[in-house]
């Protein structure tokens, strides 16, 4: 470990090339957060199947290539049209039922639901670490020192993209704005005449549309399997944390230096300890958050 | 409530068939034992998220702890089986205790899903790490000593360790929800606030109402190393998507909040489990999964939930709204 952190200062390019892979797929996290946020603010449910919807973006774009003979870049659009009705469905099957039950009702069933997909995925797809190749090349700085694959860039561009996109949309279009108004107040947005259940379901499908295309993007530049999951999930449930409900623009920058952290972490700890590494991470988050928030409560007092 | 009308009658019934069930079906006793197994489970979880509202998924850890604890004295210590088990699950015990105090310093000033989740990340952390340790084995897990003697013997012998710990888990927490320990983690699940102003110590009862379960789950570990004959970190010590997940639906099942229905809800979620097994190899992971939704979907209250809003009267409950509503506590 320490031998791991001296190589760090011996060679920085190194490091240079830790924080932009990092920063890259701190991106994708930010985006999967993205929709965590918006379903946890509009519909007060943590998504637990965050993390699934991703994988099965990715499977549903190695399907598009295999099966179709397509390029994988077009498993995005058609990963976000299935999720999206994925997500609706889920819906209008299982979560308008805990909609307005308590929190860990919710949780307890999206986390049900979470398995029961990753399960059946298994079941359907296998559990070998899959990945799709995109032929893009890969882009190389400093003599070689620091590698980015277009595809990672790419990524990454799409992830600003499409958050700029669902900002503008929730800003400016009429169901944007209907989802804010339910956002704020289901009851009054009723009484307004707006069809909360309508915004919901959409609200959950745009979520899972987003994971979808997040999903066609990590297969592409790094790998799939049924089991990926959960660690997405708790990546972007500790975006959101950080980042504060309801901050968008601070979960960008939480994403991304989310990613940069790990990023490094797995390099100094070894790729054995970086999922126990983001848990950790989440646990002592949580914790300092509480202990700020404790100290502002006897501020008060 | 229920536990004043259980007549001895009862519980002679259940120790009769509880002492039987192996010796009429030796060919189910790891199954049986496992039983026991999830009977306690389904207890130690209650006490957090049943009766004092802390909803944790990382119970789970305790076990972990425990069985690694026990084996890596057996392993290490040079005692003779039946000592070394002794002094390991004592061992396991204590340790559990010590775990619960230490994390439940940090963790357990989280309220509500920020519990639930903070405890999740703590289990599979747990898991992650034990699997890059390479003094207990690392990802490719460590064996237990064998029993000495034949396995049936074995197999009798893990039975008994379960169910006396389980009976000894069961009369434990009856104590416990009996007096004011009970009194004053049920304040905690419906006001928390509300009780720290009332002086009720929260942040102790909190800790303590953590380090029994997990003093029990500890115990239950080391035994459940030995019966298992192996220990995996991720899929049998820290087995968060299925022992971890189990017992908090089996209490959810029963009824949480109730000291009968995290067992009935074991018993009964233990055996249609095994049932999705036997007749659903290679998709019993899925009908599970399934299942998970229906229960918390459609369930919520549980059994002894939805008994008791039928026949109140029967819980020795008034009827009128104001206990109706709250009455199944979920």
């Amino acid at each position: 470990m320490l031998s791991n952190i001296q190589i760090l200062f011996d060679a920085p390019l190194l490091f240079v090339d830790l924080m932009v892979n990092g920063l890259l797929i701190g991106a994708i996290f930010a985006l999967v957060a993205f929709g965590m946020a918006l379903v946890w603010g509009v519909m007060n449910i943590i998504n637990i199947v965050q993390g699934e919807f991703v994988m099965l973006g990715g499977f549903i774009t190695l399907v598009v290539m295999n099966k179709l003979g397509l390029h994988p870049l077009f498993g995005i659009p058609i990963s976000a049209v299935v999720l999206y009705g994925v997500g609706w469905a889920l819906y209008h099957t299982v979560i308008f039922r805990v909609v307005d039950k308590d929190m860990f009702i919710s949780i307890l069933a999206t986390f049900g639901l979470s398995i029961l997909i990753a399960q059946l995925s298994n079941q359907i797809f296998g559990a070998d670490v899959r990945t799709a190749d995109a032929g893009l090349p890969t882009l190389l700085f400093f003599n070689g020192m620091v590698s980015v694959s277009a595809i990672k860039l790419i990524a990454f561009i799409l992830a600003l993209v499409t958050g700029l996109g669902l900002w503008l949309f929730l800003k400016k279009s009429r169901l944007g704005q209907a989802i804010r108004a339910t956002a704020q107040n289901p009851r009054a947005a009723r009484i307004l005449g707006i069809d909360t259940n309508r915004v919901y379901a959409a609200t959950y499908g745009i979520n899972a549309a987003i994971c979808g295309a997040v999903g066609s993007l990590v297969v592409m530049a790094w790998a799939i399997q049924p089991y990926i999951g959960l660690p997405y999930t708790v990546r972007s449930f500790m975006v959101v944390i950080v980042a504060g409900l309801g901050n968008l623009p601070g979960v960008i920058v939480a994403g991304l230096g989310l990613g940069a952290v790990e990023n490094l972490a797995g390099f100094v700890f070894g790729a054995e300890f970086q999922i126990a590494f983001v848990f950790s991470l989440m646990v002592v988050i949580l914790v300092w958050r509480n202990f700020k928030l404790k100290r502002r409560r006897e501020y008060l007092k | 409530m229920i536990a004043k009308r259980n007549n001895p009658l009862l519980f002679a019934a259940i120790l009769a068939v509880s002492i039987a069930a192996p010796l009429l079906f030796p060919d189910y006793r790891t199954q049986l034992a496992l039983l026991w197994l999830m009977v306690i489970f389904a207890m130690t979880w209650d006490i957090m998220g049943g009766q004092m509202g802390y909803n944790s998924f990382g119970n789970i850890l305790f076990f972990g702890i425990g069985m690694y604890a026990c084996a890596v004295l057996q392993r290490d210590s040079g005692l003779s089986y039946f000592s070394a088990l002794a002094l390991g699950v004592v061992l396991a015990g204590a340790l559990g205790i010590v775990t619960a105090i230490f994390f439940g310093a940090g963790i357990l000033g989280l309220r509500g899903h920020y519990f639930a989740i903070g405890s999740l990340g703590l289990a599979i952390a747990a898991g992650e790490i034990a699997g890059g340790i390479d003094y207990i084995g690392a990802g490719s897990g460590m064996t237990t000593p064998l029993f000495p003697g034949r396995s049936e013997a074995g197999g009798l012998f893990f039975y008994f360790f379960f169910f006396v710990l389980a009976t000894i888990t069961f009369f434990t927490l009856r104590k416990l929800y009996e007096g004011r320990f009970g009194l004053a983690i049920n304040a905690i699940r419906d006001d928390e606030d509300k009780a720290e102003a009332m002086g009720i110590r929260t942040t102790r009862f909190k800790t303590t109402a953590w380090a029994v379960s997990a003093f029990f789950l500890g115990m239950a570990g080391a035994g459940a190393g030995n019966l298992f004959k192996f220990i995996d970190p991720l899929d049998v010590a820290f087995a968060g998507s299925t022992y971890g997940v189990w017992m908090i639906l089996m209490a959810i099942l029963g009824g949480k909040g109730t000291l009968w229905g995290p067992v009935i809800g074991a018993v009964i979620f233990h055996i249609t489990q095994e049932l999705f097994w036997t007749y659903l190899l290679g998709w019993q992971r899925v009908a599970l999964g399934l299942l998970i939704v229906i229960i918390v979907v459609f369930f919520p209250q549980g059994i002894l939930g939805w008994m008791r809003e039928r026949w109140p009267e029967r819980f020795g409950q008034k009827i009128d709204e104001a206990t109706r509503t709250s009455g199944g506590a979920a």
